[in-house]
């Protein structure tokens, strides 16, 4: 059961695609400023990361090894470009907000790194419970950097008030560097250090071995 | 005889090796085809929402131009946009036309086409508020090229109909960050007070980078060249000779109503 279970928990933190792959960085800083659009990301990205690795897991079998990624990058676009259309037919308010991230999922490497290295070898079964990992290890990273962000940048979380703040009559004042990409950059380092420091074996090795050419080997 | 079959076409597809050219071919076509279906049936399903909810957005956005223009609201009769008068012109004659037509277009060369536009069509909408018999807003639909897809918007003009009292962009698809602030209201708040023309009649109003320094300048956003070109480049287009400047010409000697 355990071992079944295996590619849902371990994306969550032991490999997270994030503090552990350091991948989907670019959205991770880009949506993170409230909670509804890191929420809204997170659902659009595992609801297109589900359905592509169940898509490219079932015909994995008759895909040319030449035109695998075009392929994989075809299903993918054309989920993404769905996604989006819903988002904008049902949350339009949000997917003004998400601007163009939406659509970049596309370009996001967990989507095409759990096709290639999981997807692609797999059955249905666990693609898709690999997928429903990596999302909700990419779901929760954000959702922590969102929290941080938007209460202390707006003393809100989902919109709702929690520090009241001295625009509106209250005592907070807003740290107004959250809102910016740089804090989310700093946040997310602060997190890989503390999830590193506790879960030792996640860190790289202290040098990276050079050759004599400068290659990084 | 070939065997025709469907099925046992099928099943010979299947069995064929990965590598051989004709299964790449089947399966690069067979992926496309079922991707490009289900894109476009996804784009024609839910195409009415789409439309209402940019509707709604580009009414919002005409709302709140309305609401930040100084001294309407005591013009207005009622609240909002449905108590502006609308005027659908023809910009051929600079004729009021009976109902929009977006089967009349005309071509227009590349030398006169700076938004990018590629054809216009020749019957618009304009909205109109009046303070007793005078007019006291003008407020013109422009879109043109910005530096990703089309940026489109609403310009308040005042009573000279050379002066902007404001600028709205409702749709664009700019940078985030940087091409994406000409949405913002810091931006647009720039633009309340530039003129559009001098006394001799030619289109001075510009969008600079290094600082404003007259009446005709707004400053271009840092970093988003292309998006800054595109709303200027847009506002000159639709209020030049091609686009809306007959309309304002008569509306200014009192031909139009």
């Amino acid at each position: 059961m355990k071992a079944a279970l295996k590619p849902l928990l371990d994306p969550l933190l032991r490999d997270n695609p994030v503090t552990v792959q350091i991948l989907g960085i670019c959205s991770a800083l880009a949506v993170t400023t409230s909670m509804s659009t890191a929420l809204t990301m997170s659902l659009a990205l595992t609801a297109v990361l589900v359905a592509s690795n169940a898509v490219i897991s079932a015909i994995r079998r008759h895909i040319p090894a030449q035109i695998r990624l075009i392929l994989q990058i075809t299903i993918i676009a054309a989920m993404v470009i769905v996604a989006d259309l819903i988002l904008q037919a049902y949350a339009f308010a949000i997917s003004q907000r998400l601007s163009i991230f939406v659509s970049l999922i596309v370009t996001n490497c967990i989507v095409l790194g759990r096709a290639e290295a999981y997807a692609m070898s797999n059955p249905v079964g666990p693609s898709i419970l690999d997928a429903l990992g990596n999302g909700a290890g990419y779901s929760a990273i954000l959702l922590v950097i969102a929290f941080v962000r938007e209460l202390l940048g707006f003393g809100t979380l989902f919109g709702i008030t929690i520090f009241p703040t001295v625009a509106n009559g209250g005592w907070y004042h807003p740290f107004g560097f959250m809102l910016l990409a740089p804090s989310a950059f700093m946040l997310l380092g602060l997190l890989v250090w503390a999830i590193r420091a506790w879960r030792a074996e996640q860190a790289e090795p202290t040098a990276t071995p050079v050759d004599r050419e400068g290659v990084l080997t | 005889m070939p065997d025709l079959n469907p099925i046992s076409l099928w099943q010979r597809l299947l069995a064929a090796p990965n590598d051989s050219r004709g299964k790449t071919l089947t399966m690069a076509f067979l992926v496309s085809f079922v991707a490009a279906v289900a894109v476009s049936s996804a784009a024609v399903l839910l195409g009415p929402r789409l439309d209402a909810n940019r509707d709604a957005e580009r009414r919002a956005r005409l709302e709140a131009l309305i609401a930040d223009t100084p001294g309407l609201a005591e013009i207005l009769p009622g609240a909002g946009i449905d108590s502006l008068e609308v005027l659908t012109v023809d910009l051929r004659d600079a004729s009021l036309a009976a109902a929009l037509d977006p089967e009349q277009m005309s071509e227009l060369s590349a030398d006169d086409d700076i938004a990018g536009i590629g054809t216009r069509p020749d019957l618009h909408q304009i909205f109109m508020a009046r303070d007793g018999r005078d007019l006291a807003l003008v407020i013109l639909p422009v879109y043109g090229q910005g530096y990703a897809a089309t940026i489109r918007g609403y310009l308040a003009l005042g009573p000279d109909l050379n002066t902007v009292v404001g600028l709205a962009i409702t749709d664009q698809s700019e940078t985030p960050g940087l091409g994406a602030t000409i949405q913002t209201p810091g931006w647009l708040a720039l633009w309340p007070g530039t003129r559009l023309m001098d006394e001799a009649g030619d289109i001075r109003v510009a969008v600079v980078r290094g600082g404003a320094s007259t009446d005709y300048e707004v400053d271009a956003i840092t970093g988003a060249t292309r998006s800054s070109n595109g709303v200027q480049n847009m506002i000159r287009f639709w209020v030049g000779p091609l686009g809306f400047g007959p309309v304002l010409d008569a509306l200014r000697n009192g031909d139009l109503p």
